[in-house]
């Protein structure tokens, strides 16, 4: 049985679609992702699996029950880490994880011993009493992550886990996520904007833009399904206007999309391709600003199947965070 | 019922970390309570009064003379000799002088030939209290002075002999019940209404919306939660203020647990009905602005600072399904009669029943979703 079913489901907001007749199915065991630029739909999806939105239309399960039909049933089999920072700040860590724990009617005699090794999995044991507000972000999300665990769920939905934090917390929320899993019967459906993210977690992902599913794999299989291995990215001062042309007849070119002057060479062998568009560029003058080589990553994954850059995330990252800054002029 | 115990658990503890809370809901009542009670409960004195004598005869003389002793004796007045009525009335305009006792030239004559002497007072009535309290005392004085030199040895006219039943009742008193149904309204708007929405706001009902909790144990459990803490604000409130307004016997154990049943009853209606108005409700800044009007609409319609029979129909149609007046009447009946229950078991139940529809209402209006 699988442990998600979305079959054809849809979200009207009056005359605007959030979520366009997106449909799949997530294994059990497996870490699914939803990868999109803000806006795509992926918050209203979630939301819609965890009953905290009722779908226009379209029908899904988790854990074998209808998400209208069966609310109760499908809030009892899940943990939910929404967008936002919800713990209360008020509150100790501890305190925290103990009034959900009895939210969910976790029987008393388990609670302190579920809850001491939840801390202990998200590296909070030290700071169980310290009130949730004398946090950095990274540790309230931490927090959240054992509060979302406490009643031990089957399927752990986060909404965008890792927005706002520093690349160090981030990465240690991803250790922690893995680790957790390793320790537990635990589906994860996750979603983000940040490629690097759903590229080192995920079993498979859905690429979701404008409500719509675009594409759906293993991340391995979607960056082999796109043309080229390498993606250099070259941007010249004063180009001719043939000048697509002559970088299209380079060996090795797969294909080529221009923006402003900066041309994405998709190519079967990047160094061949850099060395003749060296030379050309040459032998015509025209002068070269920058250049990179990179392996196709998912953000190439996503500019193929979307058909344009993830402009609203590569302005939150940092350098780090892609391959893909573009510096111009 | 373990999931309304955890709702009220987190509640109580974020209020135990925010005593601010608790004396913030307090201060403005308990000012209220001393500034208002204080500056309503005495009586006027020291109003200027311009004595113009234009006729300087014997019974003129003991007019002026029974001024002198108002303002020596009970200083309701201070007297202001003038010679010129002119001077008098302008200063009167002026606002210099509260007003203007005038003995006409004739006065003596007519007094003395019993036709018809009389006085003027010009008063400034554009304050009712000063106007009214003046011509209160100018009135007692002329009652005094018509009285015969000797009295008649057994008097042939009816008087009238007013018994008060309960010890003298300072404004301060009367104002208290008030107070307490104030404290208990600003904490549920405070501690439970404007968290509510904040809370609501920052997302932290999603993670309640997420559980299998129903509708109405979220709002029972909301409930419960800002009813307990109203109940302590008004008890601290009723302790406090009975000892500021001198309430006998404030700490008689029956009369205490008598007032706690009705703090309870008051803080339950008002907390269901805070919860049906909030129950929709996102914009943080909404209840902020609504605090004042529904002070002002709850609380000075119940007659807690006026009586209610000197309203217009209108506003005695909002009194009457205000609760605020049945818990004020409660309050006064315990505070100021020192009653049992059987005095006050119409209010409690208005008080109960008006609880019951609101929370039902809020629970149905109550979205399980975002």
């Amino acid at each position: 049985m699988n442990a998600i079913e979305v079959n054809n489901i849809v979200k009207k907001f009056g005359d605007f679609t959030a979520v366009n007749g997106v449909s799949f199915a997530v294994e059990d065991g497996e870490i699914f992702g939803l990868l999109g630029p803000n806006g795509a739909g992926k918050s209203t999806l979630i939301r819609m699996l965890t009953t905290l939105m009722p779908p226009t239309s379209g029908t899904a399960t988790v854990n074998g029950h209808d998400i209208v039909k069966e609310a109760d049933g499908v809030r009892r089999s899940i943990g939910v880490i929404p967008q936002a920072m919800t713990s209360d700040l008020e509150l100790s860590v501890n305190e925290n994880l103990l009034i959900f724990a009895k939210l969910y009617g976790v029987p008393r005699d388990r609670r302190k011993k579920l809850i001491a090794s939840l801390l202990e999995a998200v590296e909070l044991t030290q700071w169980a009493d310290k009130q949730v507000k004398n946090l950095s972000g990274g540790m309230r999300r931490r927090v959240e992550i054992a509060r979302g665990l406490v009643h031990e769920p089957r399927i752990f939905f986060l909404d965008e886990p890792t927005t706002g934090l520093d690349p160090v917390s981030r990465v240690a929320v991803w250790e922690m996520l893995q680790k957790i899993k390793q320790h537990r019967d635990l589906t994860i459906l996750i979603t983000t904007h940040y490629m690097d993210e759903a590229d080192k977690l995920c079993d498979r992902i859905a690429i979701v833009d404008h409500g719509e599913l675009k594409a759906l794999d293993s991340p391995l299989k979607l960056k082999a399904s796109i043309p080229g291995k390498n993606v250099i990215e070259v941007s010249f001062a004063d180009p001719p206007p043939d000048w697509r042309t002559t970088i299209e007849r380079l060996p090795g070119v797969e294909g080529v999309t221009e923006e402003d002057h900066v041309f994405r060479i998709a190519s079967a062998s990047g160094p061949a391709t850099t060395t003749a568009l060296m030379e050309a560029a040459a032998q015509m003058r025209v002068p070269v600003r920058s250049l990179s080589i990179q392996s196709t990553t998912l953000d190439d994954v996503f500019v193929h199947y979307a058909g344009r850059a993830l402009r609203d995330a590569l302005q939150a990252a940092t350098p780090q965070d892609s391959p893909f800054m573009i510096r111009r002029g | 019922m373990h999931r309304i115990l955890a709702i009220v658990e987190r509640e109580l503890r974020r209020f135990k970390r925010s005593p601010m809370l608790i004396v913030m809901s307090m201060i403005m009542p308990l000012v209220q309570l001393v500034v208002l009670g204080y500056a309503f409960g005495g009586n006027v004195k020291h109003l200027k009064v311009a004595i113009v004598d234009q006729d300087h005869g014997v019974p003129a003389i003991k007019i002026r003379e029974m001024a002198q002793a108002a303002s020596s004796g009970a200083r309701t007045i201070d007297t202001i000799e003038y010679a010129d009525p002119g001077q008098a009335l302008n200063d009167l305009r002026n606002g210099r002088v509260n007003g203007v006792l005038t003995i006409p030239p004739e006065f003596s004559r007519r007094v003395l030939q019993k036709n018809q002497p009389r006085v003027a007072l010009v008063a400034d009535n554009t304050d009712t209290f000063v106007s009214v309290a003046l011509a209160s005392t100018v009135s007692a004085m002329l009652g005094a002075y018509n009285q015969p030199a000797t009295a008649a040895r057994i008097p042939g006219q009816a008087t009238l002999d007013v018994v008060e039943v309960y010890p003298y009742v300072p404004y301060v008193q009367y104002l208290l019940p008030g107070s307490i149904c104030m404290s208990i309204f600003m904490m549920v708007m405070i501690g439970g209404g404007i968290i509510f929405i904040d809370d609501k706001a920052r997302g932290l009902h999603e993670g309640y919306l997420v559980t299998p909790i129903s509708k109405l144990e979220l709002i029972a459990g909301f409930n419960l939660s800002g009813t307990i803490k109203a109940v302590l604000s008004g008890f601290v409130l009723m302790t406090v203020g009975s000892l500021i307004a001198g309430v006998p016997n404030p700490f008689e154990v029956m009369r205490l647990f008598r007032l706690f049943v009705v703090i309870v009853a008051t803080a339950f209606c008002l907390i269901s009905l805070m919860f049906l108005l909030m129950v929709r409700v996102t914009d943080p800044l909404l209840p902020r602005a609504m605090f004042g009007v529904l002070n002002t609409v709850l609380y000075f319609p119940s007659g807690a600072v006026y009586p209610q029979q000197g309203f217009p129909a209108w506003m005695q149609a909002i009194a009457a399904v205000d609760p605020f007046t049945y818990a004020v009447h409660a309050f006064k009946s315990l505070l100021l009669r020192n009653t049992g229950f059987e005095a006050i078991y119409g209010d409690l139940g208005y008080l109960l029943v008006f609880s019951i529809i609101s929370m039902s209402a809020a629970t149905m209006l109550f979205r399980r979703t975002l």
